[in-house]
């Protein structure tokens, strides 16, 4: 077993999957010419590799989902790349009017195997290139939604992915892609709508997914120097989402913290915690609490930057505070 | 050209008009909900069109879709029923008047938000490209759709990449309620130039003429030349929707429009000029077709209502495994029906 980036991760199971399946293919902004494959590059090599199946686009995200969207439902099996999330907004009524009511409204007569595969993530690049729509895209009815936090995930969810029959949002991360992990040389797939537990512990449960997996796993270490055992539900799949190992958590626990990158309001924290509540209300022993990014416009300014977003420090302090009944 | 084949046409025209007006009569006694676009006038675009088009060729329409549900062969029952809301509809009730479709005729839906399908005709055609099917889209959207970003996007995309598509405009000259001259700043056939795209402006309320610029235009495609760009100028006989009284436009032009009417036209022109019909023909003509709209009706109104237990159908075309227990469907499926069932609408 190598260990191997979560961006090499991701550019496997494209040359994977390419290799099993000819009708995928990959289209989007600069995913050929540009420093030799994608922005962040991960197809980086791929349209050498197979000629004619990795495609420069326009920057047209509309174009670029609702093409893919066409193109699956004739037949093909497109991966379509948004450079970040902050333009898949651009394609918002593709995804939303479109990807996601083929295969209901049309009564199961249009099927849409795609993928739209799009970074989270910040860099000093301000407000309108630093957003997490993870809430959003998990609203929506008939979409699937996966954020991966580790190599291993990225590569079998994203396998999975591709073969899957319906429109797959794939929430990559800029600070997770040069994070490095152990990645088997053997073909495996990680199913979508399964949860995964990271760590295990007894005293408290964190519910989370994506960087703040990583950030979690930073925490517990910190936390178990002080005697607190965290354990570590990441969702992987935001939809459907996997609830059976939460509540087996919570059982055993009976605190729980949801951590999230994106804004508290409406945030995807506020249903999982609402949920939880719902099914669990009697195994908690504190209101369930949440670690979430700040409600402004990304500043571009680093010390607001670091402020605006949620890392392990602030994992670590809602932590000592459940436990210590502050909450 | 073959006479039966002349004559399915004139039928098929006039079968939309008769199933247009008897919609518009079931919409006003409440079988019908929602919103309601009738194609009254613009139905030699529909026929013409399909008429040009082998039957795998791909079709993809706005949410004016009933005439071409109808051109394509859908039959007069199954379309009446979506009306309806019921079962036995084209999606089974779940998509109505706007979103029409039947893959099995290749003819992949009505789209309602404007200009929001035309991307999808160019992956189906990318898709008909890569695959080597063979099969040319047609994508067919009003002159309303022609200013937002999909319609530009999706024709530098065509051209790019040499797709097999047809954009045909049915360009009944009105975004709902909007004039041409107010809400495009240049003639239609300028935005296919401005992406270099082979272009022809139609008599869009003359089938033939729409039959051969189609043919050309799939010929086109079929030889590898790509995207073609069809302006078929026509007129609605009818507002916008039932919802539109249909009091911007000047009475006078609706009146001039009408004496243009592509179905007399038809059979004045060319089925009894050139003696393939007599007017007793034309009669027996209307009366089927009167009565396959009757029929129609009275399956439609005899079709069951969606079961419940289907609600959930399809939301996925491949479920996940746990998924009774995730995200918003807390309960089985059909334990949500069967709640809403029995508590007005809670569950």
């Amino acid at each position: 077993m190598a260990e191997i980036t979560y961006r090499e991760a991701l550019r496997r199971a494209l040359r994977e999957e390419m290799q099993r399946d000819p009708t995928v293919v990959i289209w989007g902004e600069d995913v050929v010419a540009y420093a030799g494959g994608g922005a962040y590059g991960v197809t980086a090599g791929l349209a050498k590799e197979f000629p004619g199946r990795v495609r420069d686009t326009p920057i047209a995200e509309e174009a670029i989902v609702g093409v893919g969207i066409g193109a699956a439902m004739g037949g093909m099996r497109p991966v379509c790349e948004i450079m970040t999330v902050n333009f898949a907004l651009v394609a918002w009524d593709q995804i939303v009017n479109h990807a996601a009511k083929q295969s209901h409204m049309f009564n199961g007569q249009i099927k849409v195997p795609m993928v739209i595969r799009t970074p989270n993530g910040h860099g000093r690049t301000a407000a309108t290139h630093s957003q997490n729509f993870d809430a959003w895209f998990a609203s929506i009815p008939s979409l699937k939604v996966v954020a991966p936090a580790t190599p291993y995930d990225a590569k079998g969810l994203l396998k999975s992915a591709i073969r899957d029959d319906d429109p797959v949002v794939f929430l990559e991360h800029l600070q997770l892609y040069s994070t490095r992990g152990e990645v088997p040389d053997e073909e495996y797939l990680v199913p979508i709508g399964e949860a995964d537990y990271k760590r295990r512990g007894a005293h408290l449960t964190i519910v989370t997914w994506g960087r703040m997996t990583i950030e979690s796993l930073k925490a517990a270490q910190v936390l178990a120097q002080e005697g607190i055992e965290v354990e570590i539900v990441d969702l992987r799949t935001l939809r459907p989402l996997d609830y059976a190992l939460a509540l087996e958590s919570v059982r055993k626990t009976h605190r729980v913290i949801v951590v999230e990158e994106g804004w508290r309001t409406g945030g995807l924290g506020a249903e999982i915690a609402a949920t939880l509540q719902e099914i669990a209300f009697n195994e908690l022993d504190a209101p369930i609490a949440r670690v979430a990014g700040l409600e402004v416009p990304m500043p571009y300014a680093k010390n607001l930057e670091r402020a605006t977003l949620p890392f392990a420090e602030d994992v670590v302090a809602a932590a000592r505070a459940m436990m210590h009944n502050e909450y | 050209m073959d006479k039966d084949e002349l004559i399915y046409m004139y039928r098929q025209m006039l079968l939309i008009r008769v199933f247009e007006e008897r919609s518009a009569e079931m919409y006003a006694k409440a079988k019908i909900a929602g919103f309601l676009h009738l194609y009254n006038g613009q139905e030699a675009i529909a026929v013409g069109a399909v008429s040009a088009l082998n039957p795998d060729d791909e079709i993809v329409v706005n949410y004016r879709d009933h005439g071409w549900a109808l051109a394509r062969g859908c039959s007069a029952r199954a379309v009446m029923a979506e009306l309806f809301g019921r079962a036995d509809g084209t999606t089974g009730g779940r998509g109505g008047s706007m979103h029409l479709v039947d893959v099995k005729r290749h003819f992949w839906g009505g789209y309602a938000i404007v200009g929001g399908h035309l991307p999808l005709a160019v992956g189906l055609a990318v898709a008909a490209q890569y695959l080597k099917t063979g099969r040319v889209t047609l994508c067919s959207m009003g002159d309303g759709s022609t200013n937002i970003g999909t319609f530009h996007a999706a024709l530098n995309w065509a051209k790019l990449w040499n797709a097999p598509i047809i954009f045909l405009v049915e360009n009944n000259q009105y975004a709902m309620g909007t004039s041409y001259d107010v809400h495009s700043a240049v003639p239609m056939l300028q935005k296919a130039a401005g992406y270099n795209m082979y272009a022809e402006e139609v008599d869009g309320m003359d089938v033939m003429a729409v039959r051969e610029a189609v043919c050309r235009a799939a010929e086109r495609a079929r030889r590898g030349e790509g995207p073609s760009f069809l302006n078929a100028v026509t007129y609605r006989f009818r507002g916008h929707s039932m919802a539109d009284p249909d009091v911007q436009r000047d009475k006078q032009e609706i009146a001039a429009w009408r004496q243009r009417d592509p179905i007399p036209r038809f059979a004045d022109e060319v089925l009894l000029k050139q003696n393939l019909l007599t007017e007793a023909d034309l009669q027996a003509i209307r009366k089927s077709v009167e009565e396959e709209v009757e029929d129609a009706i009275a399956f439609a109104d005899k079709s069951p209502e969606p079961s419940l237990d289907t609600l959930y159908d399809y939301i996925y075309m491949q479920p996940v495994s746990n998924m009774q227990i995730g995200g918003s469907l807390m309960r089985p499926p059909k334990t949500i029906g069967r709640l809403s069932a029995t508590s007005n609408g809670r569950g």
